[in-house]
């Protein structure tokens, strides 16, 4: 009957949730490592220049082994340093795009969905059309007509990503405009634009933080298809799906240029997903433990 | 800042409503009151009809929130927070308008507009809803101030400490929030947070519906201490009738979107002149009371012909199918019953 | 013989007792009452009292309908709670599925207790005319009756199944006061006429005292005073009774 109220901290659920759910601490240690590992490559990777456009041909495809842990690839570049480096790439890709994605959608939905009426019906009608199209044929028309590059998948993901957004933010922050503290703020005269900013979003925003945390491993995987298709990053840079697409005629023969980066895309989005499944397990209320 | 000298309210208030209220005159309809135009104004619904879409809810009601406190009682359904919403402003009327000080709500400018955000403020049911779950109490009252005032920070803090201490909180629950207090302290901080724009009319929407019954008695002291303290009105919408005759001087009863009896409390809980208002009174437990009495089955829907409450009506006779019994007077209230004269008599309790 | 007994019941929680009742007895044909504020532990008397709690935090003796309730199998408390002792809950309609019509859910409900056909067709029809529920209401899903249908029909259901005790937990406080009289009518009705035993846990005192035979008051997980209802309304002995019923806000007599 009584609901104890304790005081929790952000640090102290992410706590909670650690102990709750062991595979969303898993996936939660991966990410930090991983961002870590993005953050200090130049510093922990094994040949920093092999990020770039450095070639040994000497040392060309040699298997893993003590000087080169993952191998090294076509032009003699380490392979681990590449991976390093590709993290780099891969997170800001997906960071950019969820922040770009998140802030349109967020604002979008949220005044969508307290304002409703007419303006709800044009944002939404808005987000429909992107929505009516698959993300990655969008992304691909886009990544096509402008030039490729790592600005072009950032743009073009985006592009495809923020309707979700849009709707997800709406149709919270309808229900949440019907709280009677919305209807009190009112009451007392409180600007509309003010309500939203300091009321009505953040209420609304624990069920994006949950998606932006499931889409994470979304993205990556996403702009890892696009440089594979050649429409987003190029050499020299370091990006996984790019690694991948210079590897895999060497699968068979020369294995690991492929399978390394192949499993960085797999590892960082499965630790994103097993994340935000962890997220959303704890806040949502009817799953919360006693 | 002290008690006795509050910060100055917005000063937008219009000094004298009543000079401009005469020309209201030809816009009365049936249910419309007169303006008094007193220091404030009045708080009146004129014919008000409220809508959903389609789906009409409140139909051409009219009322005027006085002094002394107005109940507004009925069963779920009947239209009665609908009307509340109007009354604060928070749904615009279908048709009819809803006044303060003689001024229609829909022509206000921004100034009046202001002005009547800070002279009519709601208590909702539910503390936890009513208040924002992430926001510390004292930021909740400090908005509510800061809406209204100008207050430097300093003078916000003390100010919110004093409005606590005024509802019997302790100030240092200004830190909390809402679901780190119990369910009686929400729900004064919630007044406390009306009561910081100097309100003269209070909405109280089941303000003790949600609380244990020790502590609904201790709010409705403190609502009364306020009431006497302050000069406050209210209007109270409740299904509990009890409440209503602690707090209301007269009371509306409400069934399906109309008003279908209305006087004063005392008279109409004790003596009711709709079968309905009977209805409700004799379906109220109460202790050492006969037990609740179910009069007529609450299955029926309200009749789309005739009078709407004639499927549940022990006294329905076949004027009751054809002809909707219009507002009139009967022994001192407003009855809408044909036979509400034998309903006094005593006829619905056989 | 008495339908439900509890001695010396204890509930802890993290080491804490947060409900204890050291004496409850429901015959046939009582009503026996728990009333208390939020927090006092009178749902968690009521949930002990199934077996629906943890069993490693309930001490003390427990009998419902003949059944040791700290010793029965799973599968025989079930048993209990479906068919002999029916729980009641503040919002009926939650525990209706909400894709079948009510009739096809009290059908089911009655074949799965092994009942079918013609006699099925009795039960439910007798069961609905006693909570005076319309029988055309079995057409209808869950979502499209009304609070007090809803609950009307959980009270058939359990009658139907054959229920010889009910414990309902506040079974009217989400109703309108008119709705509720009904429905405290009908659990009069039932009462008096079929020797139906109710046990009702309830924060309203004036609703207690309109039903109850007998009245627990607990108050922080412990009951401060228990009598006959008559007894206790009237002559209340302990502080924390009579400021209970002090607080209720009295509704004037009516002047005829």
């Amino acid at each position: 009957m009584t609901t104890l109220a304790l005081r929790r901290t952000p640090l102290r659920r992410l706590g909670d949730l650690a102990r709750a759910d062991v595979l969303a601490a898993v996936g939660l240690v991966v990410l930090v490592l991983i961002v870590l590992a993005a953050l200090l490559a130049p510093w922990i990777a094994p040949y920093p220049d092999d990020g770039g456009a450095a070639t040994h041909p000497a040392e060309a495809l040699l298997p893993p082994g003590g000087d080169h842990w993952f191998g090294t690839d076509q032009v003699g570049r380490d392979v681990l340093s590449r991976v390093l480096f590709g993290a780099r790439t891969s997170l800001f890709i997906a960071a950019a795009v969820l922040v770009v994605a998140a802030v349109a959608g967020v604002a979008l939905g949220v005044v969508a969905g307290y304002a409703g009426g007419w303006a709800r019906d044009v944002i939404m009608r808005i987000t429909d059309v992107f929505l009516a199209f698959p993300a990655l044929l969008l992304s691909l028309a886009l990544a096509v007509v402008l030039q490729p590059s790592v600005t072009t998948v950032v743009v073009a993901i985006a592009v495809t990503w923020w309707p979700w957004y849009a709707r997800l933010t709406a149709s919270v922050a309808a229900s949440v405009g019907r709280r009677g503290y919305i209807d009190a703020a009112r009451c007392l005269g409180v600007p509309a634009p003010l309500i939203i900013v300091r009321h009505v979003l953040p209420n609304s925003l624990t069920p994006v933080l949950v998606q932006l945390s499931l889409d994470g491993g979304g993205v990556i995987l996403t702009a890892a298809a696009l440089s594979y298709l050649g429409l987003g990053a190029h050499e020299p840079t370091a990006e996984w799906g790019l690694m991948v697409e210079q590897g895999q005629t060497l699968f068979t023969t020369d294995w690991w240029v492929v399978t390394f980066p192949g499993l960085a895309i797999l590892v960082t989005a499965f630790a994103f997903n097993v994340l935000g499944e962890g997220l959303r397990a704890s806040l949502d209320p009817h799953r919360r433990p006693r | 800042m002290t008690r006795s000298n509050p910060p100055d309210p917005s000063g937008l208030d219009e000094p004298s409503p009543s000079a401009r209220t005469p020309g209201a005159g030809p816009g009365v309809r049936p249910g419309a009151s007169p303006d008094s135009g007193g220091p404030g104004g009045r708080l009146c619904a004129e014919a008000v009809t409220l809508a959903y879409g389609r789906t009409t809810v409140v139909h051409e009601v009219g009322l005027t929130v006085e002094e002394g406190g107005v109940g507004l009682v009925g069963e779920s359904g009947s239209g009665k927070t609908t009307l509340a919403r109007a009354l604060l402003g928070l749904l615009a009327p279908r048709s009819g308008r809803i006044t303060y000080g003689g001024r229609d709500l829909a022509a206000m400018r921004r100034g009046e507009r202001a002005g009547f955000r800070g002279a009519v403020q709601p208590v909702f049911q539910d503390g936890s809803d009513a208040l924002d779950p992430r926001m510390r109490l004292g930021s909740s009252i400090a908005e509510a101030l800061a809406a209204h005032h100008r207050l430097d920070r300093a003078a916000r803090r003390a100010r919110v400490a004093e409005l606590l201490t005024d509802v019997g909180l302790d100030p240092e629950l200004a830190a909390r929030r809402p679901h780190e207090v119990s369910g009686g302290q929400r729900q004064r901080a919630a007044i406390a947070r009306a009561l910081a724009v100097e309100p003269r009319v209070l909405v109280l929407d089941e303000p003790t519906s949600a609380l244990d019954v020790t502590v609904q008695a201790r709010v409705l002291d403190l609502l009364e201490d306020l009431r006497a303290g302050r000069g406050l009105t209210y209007l109270l919408i409740t299904h509990n009738l009890a409440v209503v005759d602690r707090l209301c001087r007269t009371c509306h009863v409400m069934f399906a979107g109309r008003v279908v009896e209305s006087g004063p409390a005392r008279e109409l809980l004790t003596r009711p002149a709709h079968p309905y208002t009977l209805a409700l009174r004799d379906a109220v437990p109460r202790i050492g009371g006969a037990p609740p009495r179910a009069a007529g089955r609450t299955d029926a829907v309200p009749a789309a012909e005739g009078c709407a409450f004639r499927l549940r009506c022990p006294l329905a006779v076949d004027r009751c199918r054809t002809q909707a019994p219009a507002p009139r007077p009967v022994q001192g209230r407003v009855v809408a019953c044909h036979r509400a004269e034998e309903v006094l008599a005593g006829a619905a309790r056989k | 013989m008495t339908l439900v007994k509890v001695r010396d019941l204890v509930v802890r929680a993290g080491g804490r007792v947060i409900s204890s009742v050291p004496v409850l007895d429901v015959e046939p044909g009582r009503c026996v009452a728990i009333v208390g504020e939020s927090g006092s532990g009178k749902t968690t008397a009521l949930m002990a009292t199934l077996g629906l709690l943890d069993t490693a935090e309930v001490t003390g003796e427990i009998g419902v309908c003949g059944v040791d309730v700290a010793t029965a199998s799973p599968r025989r408390l079930r048993e209990m709670r479906g068919a002999r002792a029916a729980l009641v809950m503040q919002s009926p309609r939650a525990a209706l599925t909400p894709t079948m019509r009510l009739g096809t859910l009290m059908r089911r409900a009655l074949a799965r207790h092994g009942v079918t056909g013609r006699e099925a067709a009795r039960r439910a029809e007798d069961a609905v005319a006693a909570v005076l529920l319309d029988p055309a209401l079995l057409a209808r899903y869950p979502h499209e009756v009304s609070g007090g249908q809803a609950q009307r029909f959980a009270i058939a259901l359990a009658i139907a199944l054959g229920a010889e005790v009910i414990l309902a937990d506040e079974p009217t406080s989400a109703l309108d006061v008119t709705v509720q009289a009904e429905v405290v009518g009908v659990l009069r009705r039932l009462r008096d006429e079929r020797g139906l035993a109710l046990l009702l846990v309830s924060h309203d005192l004036a609703l207690v005292s309109s039903v109850a035979d007998h009245v627990l008051v607990m108050r922080d997980g412990a009951v401060v005073e228990s009598g006959p209802a008559a007894e206790v309304f009237a002559r209340p002995r302990d502080p924390y009774t009579r400021e209970l019923i002090a607080a209720v806000p009295e509704l004037p007599e009516a002047t005829p």
